[in-house]
């Protein structure tokens, strides 16, 4: 009987603790879960308007490859000119200051 | 220039232009919604990053054990284009995080490996620029270093699994969004190779311009 008991008594303890393992696993419930939520209580990720991003990373992408054509083609212009210079000082022979 | 590049920029041009109204028609997803659609040039754009860092290592790679000078040109060229569309990848992927993910930048695998590879290509540059005689040799070190992180920064979404998504998104995509994503990614193809030609036209130049002042002091 004692042998019982104690066989009784250590199966409940093994439940118990697996019980509450079990019941730390399960994924909390959000407020949505639970009921209506009124938009102004989302959370902040949630409220953010998402056309001032997607707007401003649709700039940033034709700004930046705008700005960097521009940046190459003055740049090329600069040795360009620069080439034509001398060559024609070259043709001449002579060497401007 | 060559023949193809006024008509391939012509088309490009147009290609970009109708982007907008190819990415407004597809459809939202589901759990992002608006946001999402930053995805038709954030991808893309991390592409053509990954595809500059693998042209400036390759051609560093051919410059250090070659020694040509055309090979290193290309590198200089391609390592411009990893901080360009790098920029791109790493400020559009933040305006979409802060919205799908709740902030704008995590210290996962994929975002620290891509940023590190960026940094890189700054300091590829810097060091030309203001690196002095033989800092073409030590560029062309730094190139290989990005060029090695660039499959740790494709897979690595695949092996640490963070809350960026993996490689399976692409070839999963339903054909409304499979569509305009490979008709934005065409167009950056082709908008990489654009300035890559224009770029290296821009170095061409200078080799012309050096071997012009030495034909002049002699």
């Amino acid at each position: 009987m004692t042998v019982f008991k104690r066989v009784i008594t250590f199966a409940s303890l093994i439940l118990l603790l697996a019980a509450g393992s079990i019941a730390a696993e399960q994924p909390q419930q959000t407020e949505q879960q639970k009921g209506f939520v009124p938009v102004s209580e989302l959370p902040p990720q949630d409220q953010l308007p998402a056309a001032p991003l997607l707007v401003s990373a649709y700039a940033f992408v034709w700004l930046a490859v705008f700005g960097y054509v521009v940046s190459v083609a003055r740049r090329l212009s600069v040795v360009q000119r620069e080439c034509e210079r001398l060559e024609a000082d070259i043709s001449r022979g002579h060497r401007t200051p | 220039m060559p023949k193809w590049f006024m008509p391939a920029a012509v088309i490009c041009g147009i290609m970009f232009a109708l982007s907008p109204v190819l990415i407004a028609r597809a459809p939202y997803e589901s759990t992002m919604g608006l946001v999402q659609k930053i995805f038709y040039y954030h991808m893309p754009a991390a592409g053509m990053f990954l595809v500059a860092a693998v042209v400036c290592g390759i051609a560093s790679v051919r410059y250090l054990f070659g020694g040509s000078p055309r090979q290193d040109r290309l590198a200089w060229a391609a390592a411009e284009l990893v901080v360009l569309f790098g920029a791109i990848a790493l400020v559009t992927g933040p305006l979409w995080a802060r919205k799908a993910w709740g902030v704008w930048w995590q210290w996962d695998v994929r975002l620290t490996s891509s940023l590190m590879g960026w940094m890189v290509a700054v300091a590829y540059l810097l060091v030309r620029k203001y690196g002095g005689p033989g800092s073409d040799k030590l560029a062309a070190g730094l190139a290989l270093f990005g060029m090695a992180n660039v499959p740790f920064i494709y897979i690595s979404v695949n092996y640490w699994r963070t809350i960026h998504p993996t490689t399976n998104v692409v070839p999963t995509l339903p054909t409304s969004m499979g569509v305009p994503f490979w008709f934005c990614f065409t167009a950056f193809v082709l908008l990489f190779v654009l300035l890559l030609r224009l770029r290296v036209r821009l170095e061409e130049q200078r080799s012309r311009l050096d071997v012009l002042y030495l034909s002049l002091d002699e």
